[in-house]
């Protein structure tokens, strides 16, 4: 380089094309929610969801992410005729989008489970059940997740 | 947020009004409908674990006695709520109080501070007196730690040049980063912290603090955190013991 | 062999419905963690919890990480005859926790 501001120019043209050649930062928002509903879609297959019959119940502002206590109870006579197989749980935000999914029956009385989640950032959470004849009924609630104040790693 | 803070700089320290004795809330209060049930599950609560894991420690012989916990105690029903107290003139918390027992009576080594078998003992002590009220003595000898106590408490550290007593005696019931600011009784120790998705101890606790004023925490077992700690539970006397609680 | 704890009643009517709640202790490592350094802290998780009856498989969850640490499953079933109620739990690195529980059905 005979100058400085050759330099410098030869650099940032790099640079620049670099930037131009480098991809754009992932839509994480649109990635998710296409997970989300692929993996809805695995488990209805092409058969219609409907919304109804099933309670999803979780607080609507989480105070931590860790440990989100989730229920779930179907409004099904659970007999041989007439129950619940299957209940699924999913959630938009998360790294993936899979939280529980339980096998019953009509030994199981009611058909209704109850766990811990995580639920990484604000968003939907769906719970899809499958009846056994063959039709599937879902709820969704829409969740705010906090941060808990003064961490171990010091995250203001 | 950063308003908050600038505001908080001008207010002169030590001035900051204890809390009136009939206005102390537990933290308790202070969290969701969920996470409270979560700590009244005692039964599959997230704590009930450690409470498992502590029995079995309380009657497991050990070191060269060859003696458990249940040879020679009967209950620890009223011991944890007296707790910080003086040990052959040094202020300890209930886990030194454990380990000292161990390297005493059952010949044994310490437990490990904030490890997993402290905890659960701690822990399983601890329930024994849940529901009774928080009763630290407090005379001539412990005066001084009491003060000491007191004194760390209004003191401004870190970079953030704030003072425990400035959040959680001035400013408790307010806002920190979207959580309610609680008053900081120690009444649910050692507790299952959903941030640490395990069981811990205050002193766990208030090292989050100080990292959060970003000051340098001091080290496990330092004797500022049993001072302070003796301090908390005085100023939280009366009120019932929670232990294990559960807390975002 | 990892701690668990399922609370059911020791007995009940014919037909009647049970509440049965199970805890099991284990860390529930996502597999999306990274350490200080930036490594991945691999998966280590429980991915299988199975209740039988007398043998019957009566309940069935397939857990993924996004269960919290220390799994809670609260289900329900019909106290059909006494016997036995069998808990499984399967997982990664070959974790496996079992527990046995007697039930009276008169």
């Amino acid at each position: 380089m005979r100058t400085r501001r050759q330099f410098l120019v030869l650099t940032g043209g790099l640079l620049a094309s670099a930037a131009g050649q480098a991809q754009l930062p992932p839509n994480l928002a649109a990635l998710r929610k296409a997970a989300l509903n692929e993996a809805v879609r695995k488990v209805t297959g092409d058969a219609q969801l409907r919304r109804g019959r099933v309670k999803l119940d979780l607080p609507p502002l989480i105070e931590n992410g860790n440990a989100v206590p989730l229920a779930v109870r179907v409004d099904s006579p659970m007999t041989e005729a007439d129950h619940v197989r299957a209940i699924h749980v999913f959630t938009e935000k998360n790294p993936q989008p899979n939280v529980i999914g339980i096998q019953l029956g009509p030994r199981a009385g009611r058909a209704s489970v109850t766990t811990r989640a995580r639920i990484a950032d604000t968003g939907t959470v769906i719970a899809v059940a499958q009846m056994s004849d063959g039709s599937f009924w879902s709820d969704s609630v829409e969740v705010v997740v906090t941060l808990s104040a003064c961490l171990e790693d010091g995250l203001i | 947020m950063r308003i908050v803070f600038f505001v908080l700089a001008f207010f002169p320290p030590a001035l900051s009004a204890e809390i009136p004795l009939a206005e102390r809330r537990s933290g308790y209060e202070f969290m969701s409908r969920e996470t409270r049930a979560m700590q009244d599950d005692e039964a599959t609560g997230p704590a009930a674990l450690w409470l498992l894991d502590g029995e079995a420690l309380w009657v497991r012989q050990a070191g060269e006695s060859a003696r458990s916990c249940a040879d020679c105690h009967k209950d620890m029903k009223g011991v944890a709520v007296r707790y910080p107290a003086v040990h052959s003139s040094r202020l300890v918390n209930l886990d030194q109080r454990i380990n000292i027992c161990r390297l005493e009576q059952q010949k044994a080594p310490a437990l490990q501070l904030e490890g997993r078998e402290l905890l659960a003992l701690s822990a399983y002590v601890g329930r024994q007196s849940r529901g009774m009220p928080i009763e630290v003595p407090v005379d001539a000898k412990t005066r001084p730690h009491l003060d000491a106590g007191r004194a760390a408490f209004q003191r401004r550290q870190g970079q953030l040049n704030l003072s425990c007593a400035q959040c959680h005696d001035r400013h408790w019931g307010g806002s920190l980063a979207g959580n309610p600011i609680p008053q900081a009784h120690p009444t649910g120790y050692p507790l299952y912290r959903l941030e640490w998705q395990s069981l811990g101890s205050l002193q766990r606790r208030l090292r989050n603090c100080m990292i959060g004023v970003r000051a340098e925490p001091y080290a496990y077992g330092a004797p500022e955190y049993v001072e302070l700690e003796y301090f908390l539970m005085w100023r939280a006397r009366g009120m019932k013991l929670e232990t294990p609680a559960v807390r975002p | 062999m990892a701690r668990v704890i399922v609370n059911l009643p020791a007995s009940a009517k014919r037909g009647e419905i049970i509440e049965i709640r199970t805890l099991a202790g284990h860390s529930m490592e996502t597999g999306f963690r990274r350490t200080q350094l930036g490594e991945l802290v691999p998966r280590d998780i429980i991915n299988r919890f199975v209740c039988t009856y007398n043998g019957a498989e009566v309940f069935r969850a397939d857990l993924h990480p996004a269960i919290a640490a220390n799994p809670l499953i609260v289900f329900t079933t019909v106290a059909t005859e006494s016997g036995t109620l069998e808990f499984r739990w399967t997982g990664d690195n070959g974790f496996s926790a079992t527990h046995t529980a007697s039930i009276s059905v008169v």
